[in-house]
């Protein structure tokens, strides 16, 4: 008889692409047992996520190739049943919701169609599914049952839309859900409720409950165990207390090491004070949207000013607006005594120089068609002033020394390159114009913990070198703690507080910054412990 | 959606008003219309009586105004050929094009969908391989090479179907599948490239873990967003085909409204041509307006 609900044994699975094949996992082995809550933790590559495609049937065969192993489900292999049993599996009995809900969802029907069709697939008659659809959507706490069940994904937000995918894959109740990043996409706030959500409904229906994260404070706020995977291969598990308190393999012990939000904040700056940059009554509106209203802020030289908030807080607009990527409605940014927001097109052409942008997705923002010289050299075509031509070389091959890449690096292209090293590279491109002012636009939030942390450490080492300062723009509270000297808190298009980064921190003024604060979670599994109790005992005495 | 169907009426009767003063004047720029209506060995004493009668003394902004007031009244003058109204004959004929395309789309475009659909399941499969293969010669044959070789095939040599005219239903046959090749070739290639992409995409993973059989999978969830790109071709081929499928038609005989303008044309009938201008005109405006119509009805994402 069967130990356990969903055991997997020794999977291995293999894509065969044009470069050769690739070992997606290596001798795989877990197992999760009824009403637990089991993490897979693994950075970008790792192969967490392939173990959960193989139980549910979404390796396509081929290029991908199930070498070795077994999925066992109750007992009975997954892998040797035929096709028919197996989809009668998934959606009745396993379940399963993805990262990026918005995509996950079918764009041309309407939600409450979506999820009756898993009712009715799986033998609901038509009318009683409906009438669950709507107990379902009013359970998952979506306003208004009846009319949402008629709209369509689009017309909801981010939190919703994984209320629904959870509604829907949970309408038959399965034995185990499958959650692959259910959070990651999500504001920090939304991202408690959603995590919230899904452990109530799971102590409601005793479901074992499989979540693929990459971050450790999803593993330390919802697992009772995890297994910590990297390049293919289980390097460690145990209990999420277990592992994070007394990490034994040399991978985990560095991905606890690179976690943000433990290391010493910035002490409040003294002396004189340089300002560079003065922004004053900031606004930006689309019609009748106000997307930023009255933004005011300093910059001072080589200083990190942190600009935090949830999606739609005006932070991204604020950033455009400063370097005019957007035409502001109104306000003033007075950099080395004269107004940007009020410059001529000529006069900007020149100011651009010293003030460059670092986008989140340099996957996106790096033309795929440009080698990395012609990326960073790019820069002097536009400014011809900065270095004569027969220099160029020899700056490129020094701006990616700076940036911890080698000069061998500039003829290969973007997509040579891995995500972290794609940003050092939009880094050297900005370094290239000699910028004062760099503007991150969540410049690490795409990318791996361990990444991240080292292209935090550049960008410090480059501001202490270079004396830049920047506006950092992040939703990721303890990076953001790790790397500023100040804080700007952003709600609805508003600052709703600011102060240095300990102030920030350690004595938040604003019931939003604290709430803020509260949501964000710390990957040490017992903080997060205590952090529930007392949410608990909160509530018990509201 | 009732104020986007007004605005594209409007547009579009700007656009008809447009092709009116161009066709008029364009036709006035050809040369002397007494050259082009009568004989060449007609008299001087003719011409000008010519002249007199259609009020081609008059100045050109006059004849203008008086065309556009005849076109108001829905008169295009009568066909010098057939000595009844332009707009009759061509209306006659364009019923034979209009019944010609509905069929022939309607054939192609539910063979193309399902054949397009099947062979993005299984990228790169032997239905793939021969769907493809087929799709791409018949996308690039010619038709009239097509039509000849169907005659002589099927007509001459085996003596199945008739070579040309109307009458009965075999009579449809050969001009039916001659004009079904090449957009059924085209149509399918993109249905094919649009289902790859769907089919490829988030939520039909999410489709597959719920548990929804493969043949729902393509034909429910990956075809309608599939259908977006595929529509616009399709409205292309048919707006091509309610022109009249001029080389068709005629090589079969077929009375439709592409072979009447060649006629015309050849016979400086200019009455008809100008009327047949005007019927295809407005019906491939109705047409793309249906395609938009299509368009918000298969994606709630777009409303106008």
């Amino acid at each position: 008889m069967a130990d356990h609900l969903l055991e997997v044994r020794n999977l291995s699975v293999t894509f065969h692409t044009v470069r050769g094949p690739v070992h997606a996992v290596r001798n795989v082995s877990w197992h999760l047992d009824r009403g637990e809550v089991l993490a897979i933790l693994g950075e970008s590559g790792s192969g967490k996520s392939v173990s959960a495609a193989a139980i549910m049937d979404l390796i396509d065969c081929p290029p991908g190739e199930i070498t070795s192993g077994a999925c066992l489900f109750e007992g009975r292999d997954l892998l040797k049943m035929g096709v028919e049993e197996r989809r009668a599996i998934n959606g009745k009995r396993i379940a399963m919701i993805f990262q990026d809900p918005l995509s996950h969802l079918n764009p041309v029907y309407s939600v409450g169609w979506q999820i009756e069709e898993t009712l009715v697939i799986h033998g609901t008659p038509k009318a009683k599914a409906q009438t669950e659809t709507l107990a379902l959507l009013a359970k998952v706490g979506i306003p208004d049952p009846a009319g949402s069940a008629r709209k369509y994904p689009h017309q909801f937000s981010g939190g919703q839309r994984q209320r629904l995918m959870i509604a829907m894959a949970l309408a038959l109740r399965p034995d185990i859900l499958i959650a692959d990043e259910p959070t990651t996409a999500l504001d920090v706030t939304v991202q408690a409720q959603i995590l919230a959500l899904l452990e109530t409904l799971q102590h409601e229906t005793g479901m074992g409950l499989l979540l693929i994260t990459h971050d450790l404070g999803v593993v330390a706020e919802v697992a009772d165990r995890v297994v910590v995977m990297n390049a293919g291969e289980i390097v460690e598990q145990g209990t999420a207390a277990d592992v994070y308190a007394n990490p034994q393999h040399p991978y985990t012990k560095r991905l606890i090491g690179a976690a943000p939000g433990k290391g010493a904040m910035a002490p409040d700056r003294t002396g004189k004070v340089v300002p560079l940059l003065e922004v004053t009554g900031l606004r930006k509106s689309y019609g009748a949207f106000a997307a930023l209203q009255d933004a005011s802020f300093t910059l001072e030289e080589g200083e990190t000013v942190a600009i935090v908030g949830e999606s739609g807080s005006g932070k991204s607009t604020l950033a455009k607006c400063l370097l005019r990527l957007e035409e502001p409605t109104g306000g003033k940014a007075i950099y080395k005594g004269r107004d940007l927001l009020a410059l001529s097109p000529v006069e900007l052409y020149a100011m651009r120089r010293d003030i460059q942008m670092v986008f989140q997705d340099p996957t996106q923002s790096l033309n795929p068609r440009m080698s990395v010289y012609d990326l960073i050299s790019e820069a002097w075509v536009i400014h011809p002033d900065i270095l004569p031509k027969v220099r160029w070389r020899a700056r490129v091959a020094e701006l990616l020394d700076q940036v911890g890449l080698t000069p061998e690096h500039m003829h290969r292209y973007p997509h040579q390159f891995s995500g972290g090293q794609r940003q050092r590279i939009a880094i050297a491109r900005a370094l290239a114009l000699e910028p004062r002012i760099i503007v991150c636009d969540e410049a690490v939030s795409a990318l791996d913990v361990s990444i991240q942390a080292q292209v935090i450490d550049l960008l410090d080492g480059l501001r202490k070198r270079l004396g830049l300062s920047y506006i950092f723009i992040a939703h990721d509270l303890p990076v953001v703690r790790d790397f500023a000297d100040r804080v700007i808190v952003m709600q609805g298009g508003r600052i709703v507080e600011q102060g240095s980064v300990r102030q920030i921190f350690e004595a938040p003024r604003e019931a939003y910054t604290r709430n803020l604060l509260a949501a964000s979670l710390d990957p040490d599994p017992a903080v997060q412990a205590a952090r529930r109790k007392a949410r608990l005992t909160e509530s018990l005495t509201a | 959606m009732r104020k986007f169907l007004g605005k594209r009426a409007v547009a579009s009767a700007v656009s008809l008003l447009l092709l009116i003063v161009m066709v008029f004047f364009l036709s006035r720029l050809t040369g002397d219309p007494t050259q082009l209506y009568l004989p060449v060995d007609a008299s001087l004493e003719a011409r000008e009586k010519f002249r007199e009668l259609h009020g081609l003394n008059d100045p050109l902004m006059v004849q203008f105004g008086r065309y556009v007031v005849d076109l108001a009244q829905l008169d295009f003058g009568d066909s010098i050929r057939k000595a009844r109204p332009a707009l009759d004959v061509v209306l006659e004929a364009f019923k034979w094009t209009l019944a010609l395309a509905l069929i022939t789309m309607a054939l192609v475009t539910v063979a193309a969908i399902v054949v397009g659909s099947l062979a993005a399941f299984r990228v790169g499969g032997l239905f793939d391989r021969v769907a493809t293969f087929f799709s791409l010669i018949g996308a690039s044959a010619p038709d009239f090479w097509i039509a000849i070789v169907a005659i002589v095939l099927f007509s001459v040599n085996l003596g199945w179907l008739p070579t040309s005219g109307t009458g009965t239903i075999w009579h449809w046959i050969l001009p039916i599948s001659v004009l079904f090749i090449r957009p059924f070739g085209l149509i399918l290639q993109v249905v094919r490239g649009a289902m790859i992409t769907a089919l490829s995409s988030a939520y039909v993973k999410t489709a597959r873990a719920k548990g929804v059989r493969p043949r729902p999978v393509i034909f429910v969830h990956a075809l309608r967003n599939g259908m977006l790109p595929v529509i616009t071709v399709i409205g292309d081929q048919a707006a091509g085909m309610l022109n009249g499928a001029v080389v068709v038609e005629t090589i079969f005989g077929f009375p439709g409204v592409g072979k009447l303008m060649i006629d015309s044309i050849l016979q400086r009938d200019f009455a008809v041509v100008l009327a047949a201008i005007m019927v295809t005109a407005i019906a491939i405006f109705l047409m793309n307006i249906l395609i938009d119509i299509a368009y918000a009805v298969l994606d709630p994402r777009i409303r106008y």
